[in-house]
């Protein structure tokens, strides 16, 4: 038997995010689908919902988006704030804009697709465990501190509409990351980056992984250019452990 | 209970709106944008600047002042009449609103230096003022003054600002820039002095953040006679800009490259006859530069500027509709004012955004 799809529409405006995200959480296990209009800035949306349910949102949602999500899909017809994503387990978010800082914060799995730029500190302590790898796609460029403290996951940067390469991201990249890769479309300036990572070489496995999310990137937000692999850069941890001096015994 | 009895280990929202063409609206909007980012408040402060809002008054510095009690009221007025012709003085119309409580009394002087005393000085009546003003806020106990520049005011208090807005009818005031400040002290635990925005003059700072450098800056700026007296971070922002801008006579950019000086790695970057100007500014003011994470506004005469710390630890974003900039610590709050902003932009750490007017005055 075909499920029935089930959809219901919710008027936000200024509604206080504690009233609407009790509202979503309660319509979640009867609804399929929860599309949000005029949303502005109610934080929290999706944050901790464990069920595969799509929800949309037209409007700018507000900081933490999909925090601590365990399985929904949000598409955002808009631009999202800050901490999208924070700690989030699994699940998608597809932003069809740019985003504030630090994107995917501490995230544990599930995807973010961005279709434009990110700001500061995106993908800070991301980690992955086993087969729990998060990743963030990014269309465009990135804010300074991108992968920092990074601990695990995939962060890939399309560099779309990009002009220079020395524009792709900002300063202090990777600064901290022992875990984890980047793959930036374009070689960055040395000065660009963090004193914890290096470039490496991409093997065909990193190929066929950037492949991959461009395919998604592309059907996501309708994307039909081109985009060349091989002018990649793969970044990783110079170091698996670069605090061990830390911790000494004393 | 007041600001350095009890620290309280704990966010805050800004929000600034500008007429480039100096078109006066009134306070609705700013007030709109603020109340969105409530959660980024908890209650312990909010206050605004309006600028152009005393047309009729322009010439005359506009004290607000609040005071514990009639004593101290009757002795700060004995004071100001020995040193300023005063126009006008009242109270500042307010009205009941149930959050808003122990309100200080809250006057209103419009006023002009004695001109004999500001010769005798041998200065000009704004470092007249601004001494005077430094006066009250340091020897008057119970006495403070919140805002002391021309065409333009403060209204701040404790509580969440819309409500603090509400309390003082901002509808009736019409200005070309409003800022606007939710507070979520971090150590202390808010009194109506300690609420943004912090003022000197026509400076005035609303700021999310916490300046860790904050005595090495408090200690240089009361080398040259301000004195700190709020036990606020922000205040020791609205001195720095006053001394580097109106007495040092420096260029805003370059003020604001003192407060948040490139790293010297940066530096080093440079052509050799900027990265040299860049060292000997920040040898100069090396303790003028602002550390720790913040984003400010600042309101002064000639327009409105943002400013994030260097390695941008608080959110900022700006936009742009037909004569107005708007800037806000979250999109939404841009949009819920302004239906379809353009040129959603985030400044970059240490990027400072000036806005000035169009034409000076």
């Amino acid at each position: 038997m075909i499920k029935e799809m089930k959809n219901i529409t919710i008027e936000v405006n200024l509604k206080d995010a504690k009233t609407l995200n009790e509202e979503i959480k309660n319509s979640v296990s009867a609804y399929d689908e929860i599309t949000l209009n005029n949303v502005y800035g109610q934080r929290y949306i999706g944050s901790g919902i464990n069920q595969d349910v799509k929800i949309n949102i037209n409007g700018v949602p507000g900081n933490d988006l999909g925090a601590y999500m365990d399985g929904p899909e949000i598409e955002v017809f808009s631009n999202a704030q800050d901490a999208i994503g924070n700690t989030m387990n699994k699940g998608r978010i597809i932003v069809h804009g740019s985003c504030g800082d630090t994107t995917g914060y501490a995230m544990r799995g599930g995807e973010i697709f961005i279709k434009g730029s990110v700001g500061y500190r995106v993908g800070i302590h991301m980690k992955e465990y086993l087969d729990m790898k998060p990743v963030i796609v990014i269309g465009s460029s990135a804010g300074d501190f991108l992968g920092e403290y990074m601990a695990g996951g995939i962060i890939i940067l399309l560099g779309i509409g990009v002009a220079k390469e020395d524009q792709l991201t900002g300063k202090y990249l990777g600064t901290g990351m022992h875990g984890g890769v980047m793959y930036v479309n374009g070689t960055l300036p040395e000065y660009k980056l963090g004193k914890e990572i290096k470039k490496v070489e991409l093997d065909n496995n990193d190929k066929k992984v950037i492949k991959n999310y461009i395919q998604q990137y592309k059907k996501y937000f309708k994307y039909t250019k081109d985009i060349n692999i091989d002018s990649f850069s793969k970044y990783v941890a110079a170091d698996k452990n670069p605090y061990h001096l830390l911790y000494i015994k004393n | 209970m007041k600001e350095g009895q009890i620290r309280i280990p704990a966010g805050c929202a800004i929000s600034g709106i500008i007429d480039k063409k100096r078109n006066r609206f009134n306070g609705e909007s700013i007030i709109k944008s603020i109340a969105l980012m409530h959660e980024r408040s908890n209650g312990l402060g909010g206050g605004f600047a309006g600028y152009g809002i005393y047309p009729q008054y322009k010439n005359f510095f506009a004290l607000h002042i609040f005071y514990d009690n009639n004593q101290i009221k009757a002795k700060t007025e004995e004071f100001l009449s020995e040193h300023f012709e005063i126009e006008s003085a009242g109270n500042i119309p307010t009205r009941a609103v149930p959050s808003i409580k122990d309100k200080p009394l809250i006057w209103r002087y419009f006023v002009q230096p004695r001109i004999y005393k500001v010769r005798n000085l041998n200065m000009d009546e704004d470092e007249f003022t601004a001494r005077c003003v430094i006066r009250i806020n340091k020897d008057f106990l119970g006495a403070y003054v919140f805002s002391s520049g021309k065409n333009m005011g403060v209204f701040k208090g404790v509580g969440y600002p819309e409500d603090i807005g509400d309390f003082y009818m901002l509808e009736n005031y019409e200005g070309y820039i409003w800022t606007a400040h939710g507070r979520f002290p971090t150590n202390t635990p808010g009194w109506w002095g300690g609420a943004h925005p912090f003022t000197m003059l026509d400076w005035s700072i609303v700021h999310n953040g916490e300046i860790s450098s904050y005595d090495a800056n408090r200690r240089f700026v009361e080398m040259y006679g301000y004195k700190c007296t709020l036990q606020t971070d922000t205040e020791v922002i609205t001195y720095l800009l006053d001394l580097l801008v109106r007495r040092h006579k420096l260029p805003m950019e370059k003020a604001l490259q003192v407060l948040v000086a490139p790293f010297w790695n940066d530096i080093e970057k440079e052509n050799s006859k900027k990265a040299e100007e860049l060292k000997a500014l920040r040898a100069v003011y090396s303790s003028a530069l602002i550390n720790g994470p913040f984003s400010i506004l600042i309101g002064y005469e000639d327009g409105l500027i943002a400013l994030n710390d260097r390695i941008k630890l608080r959110s900022m974003v700006s936009a742009i509709k037909g004569d107005k900039v708007y800037f806000a610590s979250e999109e939404s709050a841009i949009r819920v004012i302004c239906k379809k902003p353009e040129n959603i932009y985030h400044p970059k750490g240490g990027e400072p955004i000036i806005v000035k007017f169009e034409e000076a005055k």
